[in-house]
């Protein structure tokens, strides 16, 4: 079952899968917020890949019906369906990507910079300064 | 239907299940458009108003277990679109349209004193669109479509909740990490439906779960449903995949948490309901193992850790962000079971934790509004100087509780008969200890309310009326239905049995 066919057999989901675990480990991995909106456009444009990919049909022509209409049942058509459903979800993934930057220059704004440790460092002296203020005699931490 | 092909000619009646979803999701762009800040909160209201009137309607329709199915265009389904009200739904469209209502009535004041005026027009229109996503996932019957409203939903829920970015800019930072987690959830789900889409050919839910029945051993069926409840998982915060919620719910505005609380977890947990049940079936055994060996153990700890966590906060607003991660603990106990009581607990606790949640969150916007944030230190003495808000807050409290008398009790009696009913005794009396941790976090409160002196020259005065209302209107909600259950139980039990059929 694993012989050179099945994989070679397989290329775009072993190419849907690399592009999707590469967005992945930048979301994860980067500290630079647009780094990461970067990554998260990778992971989502790996699915748009794989959705096109499974439209296919082998030896399938582009879904166009001609102007008279006259078919000849020997054609063989993609399936149109996946990439119109990936129409949406680019618009989907535009949106996305449009909200985090612009959270990303109220961010750079507000805290001075980008990088999620300095980000952190900042929110741990908020918290710090929280504690000292409403969490004396609390036996909390806030 | 519509898909006759003499076109019979439809009632507005008939309309209803399309009504619902695009009544709000119009008045956002109208809202935006005409652009007066005098003009937005009527529309707004009188949106959601429309949409809980239409919810009514639906609602009463499919109590008696029938199903209506609209399709869209008149489009048959598999093909177009179909919108399947079912109990089910109808009943969660219910509880986040009439939520809405309230929790708008409440944003009148609140969204006036906190919110600087430019942005008052796009608050109004963000909040309709947040509506519309919701309410279309729950209305939906088609795999496709559902990611869309959800997606709808939550680019406007990340956008409301940077809007507390005013008071305290933690607020970014949290709606940045929920915008990265939650796409990455929203497309975990997206590959899970693509997963299904190739075993099927179909995007139509009934479709789907017909064609699968004869696949029960299909890995790529199996990888559908890891993708779809992992994916559904971030959204509905599932315990370790919580880590969004707390800071979300904290540094969002309150009128923008209490209504997140009661309605988005919720809608998505429906979500999880409608796959795990009606879609993959309750036979499918790939489903039984992952329910009972993994739902069921995170369940359990997200009861216990995040009640533990929640004890410990000093802040009144965190400590009900870590709350909701426990009570989303029961709904998920609920679905684990696999067992008509089971469900029906899931599906009562849905709705009577939506109303204890909007009591509580709101009793913390109007402390927030009138004492500057909701530290327990500002809190002391409270009970005097703003009576009615604290008793709203001990009413939703002891709903959280589960003290007899209230929506909560109702909910985690059916939780424990359920566990009864399948033997697991232990289970049963877990959910009683774990209720006991909430008698700590919630006496906490009450304890720096009534019990501590208000502090020397203490100003506060009562909220206004117009916050009052609509809280109390939520905290009368949750002891009326802690004693008359007719319709909430009815309607659980209904959309349980429909679920269990695999309808």
């Amino acid at each position: 079952m694993y012989d050179l066919e099945f994989i070679v057999g397989h290329l775009h989901y072993w190419l849907f899968i690399v592009l999707m675990m590469t967005g992945f480990y930048i979301v994860v991995s980067r500290g630079n917020l647009v780094k990461k909106i970067v990554g998260l456009n990778i992971f989502q444009t790996s699915v748009f890949m794989f959705y096109i990919s499974m439209g296919k049909v082998d030896g399938g022509t582009a879904p166009i019906f001609p102007v008279d209409m006259k078919i000849d049942p020997a054609t063989v058509y993609s399936n149109p369906v996946p990439h119109v459903l990936i129409l949406t979800a680019i618009v989907v993934g535009v949106a996305t990507t449009a909200l985090g930057l612009a959270l990303i220059v109220r961010i750079r704004e507000d805290f001075g910079t980008i990088e999620e440790e300095e980000i952190l460092k900042i929110k741990r002296k908020i918290t710090a300064e929280e504690n000292r203020d409403h969490g004396a005699g609390m036996g909390g931490s806030a | 239907m519509a898909s006759d092909a003499t076109h019979a000619a439809m009632s507005l009646h008939d309309h209803l299940p399309l009504l619902q979803v695009v009544v709000p999701m119009l008045a956002a762009p109208v809202c935006g458009i005409i652009g007066s800040r005098r003009l937005s909160w009527p529309l707004a209201f009188a949106a959601s108003l429309t949409a809980s009137i239409i919810s009514v309607f639906l609602l009463l329709d499919t109590l008696d277990g029938s199903i209506i199915s609209y399709h869209i265009g008149g489009w048959a389904p598999p093909l177009g679109i179909e919108y399947r009200i079912d109990a089910a739904n109808a009943f969660v469209l219910f509880l986040v349209s009439i939520i809405s209502s309230v929790v708008l009535l409440y944003a009148r004041t609140y969204v006036g004193e906190v919110i600087s005026a430019s942005k008052h027009v796009l608050f109004y229109a963000c909040y309709l669109l947040c509506l519309s996503g919701l309410l279309g996932v729950a209305a939906t019957g088609d795999a496709f479509n559902t990611f869309v409203f959800l997606e709808i939903s939550s680019l406007s829920t990340y956008v409301l909740i940077a809007l507390g970015a005013e008071r305290d800019k933690r607020a970014l930072t949290s709606a940045f990490d929920y915008l990265v987690m939650g796409t990455i959830g929203a497309t975990f789900f997206v590959i899970g439906i693509g997963f299904l889409y190739m075993a099927t050919g179909t995007l139509n839910m009934v479709d789907i779960s017909e064609r699968i029945a004869d696949m029960p051993d299909n890995r790529t069926v199996r990888a559908a449903f890891a993708f779809i409840v992992v994916g559904m998982g971030l959204k509905v915060a599932i315990y370790p995949l919580h880590l969004w919620l707390p800071g979300a719910y904290t540094h969002a505005p309150s009128v923008v948490t209490a209504f997140l609380a009661a309605t988005s977890t919720k809608v998505a947990v429906y979500v999880l309901l409608r796959f795990m049940f009606s879609v993959f079936q309750p036979g499918f055994v790939f489903e039984t193992y992952t329910l009972e060996f993994i739902i069921l153990p995170f369940a359990i700890l997200a009861m216990f850790a995040a009640s533990i966590v929640a004890a410990f906060q000093t802040n009144l607003k965190r400590l009900l962000a870590y709350s909701s991660i426990a009570q989303i603990g029961y709904m998920l106990l609920g679905i684990s079971m696999i067992s008509k009581t089971g469900l029906t607990a899931t599906v009562i606790h849905l709705f009577n934790h939506g109303i204890t949640k909007g009591t509580l969150f709101m009793a913390v916007g109007a402390y927030v509004l009138q004492t500057g944030n909701s530290f327990f230190d500002r809190l002391e003495g409270l009970g005097k100087s703003m009576p009615w808000t604290s008793a709203a807050f001990v009413v939703g409290g002891l709903s959280l509780i589960g003290v007899p008398g209230t929506a909560g009790f109702i909910s985690k009696w059916v939780l424990v008969q359920a566990a009864l009913e399948k033997g697991w005794w232990v289970v049963a009396l877990l959910i009683v200890a774990s209720s006991l941790l909430a008698v700590i976090y919630v006496w906490k409160a009450v304890e720096v309310l009534y019990m501590r002196e208000l502090p020397e020259g203490s100003t506060h005065v009562e909220a206004p009326l117009s916050l009052l209302v609509p809280m109390w209107m939520l905290a009368i909600a949750s002891i009326y239905f802690g004693i008359d259950t007719s319709l909430t139980l009815s309607a659980a039990q209904t959309a349980a049995e429909n679920l269990f059929l695999g309808l």
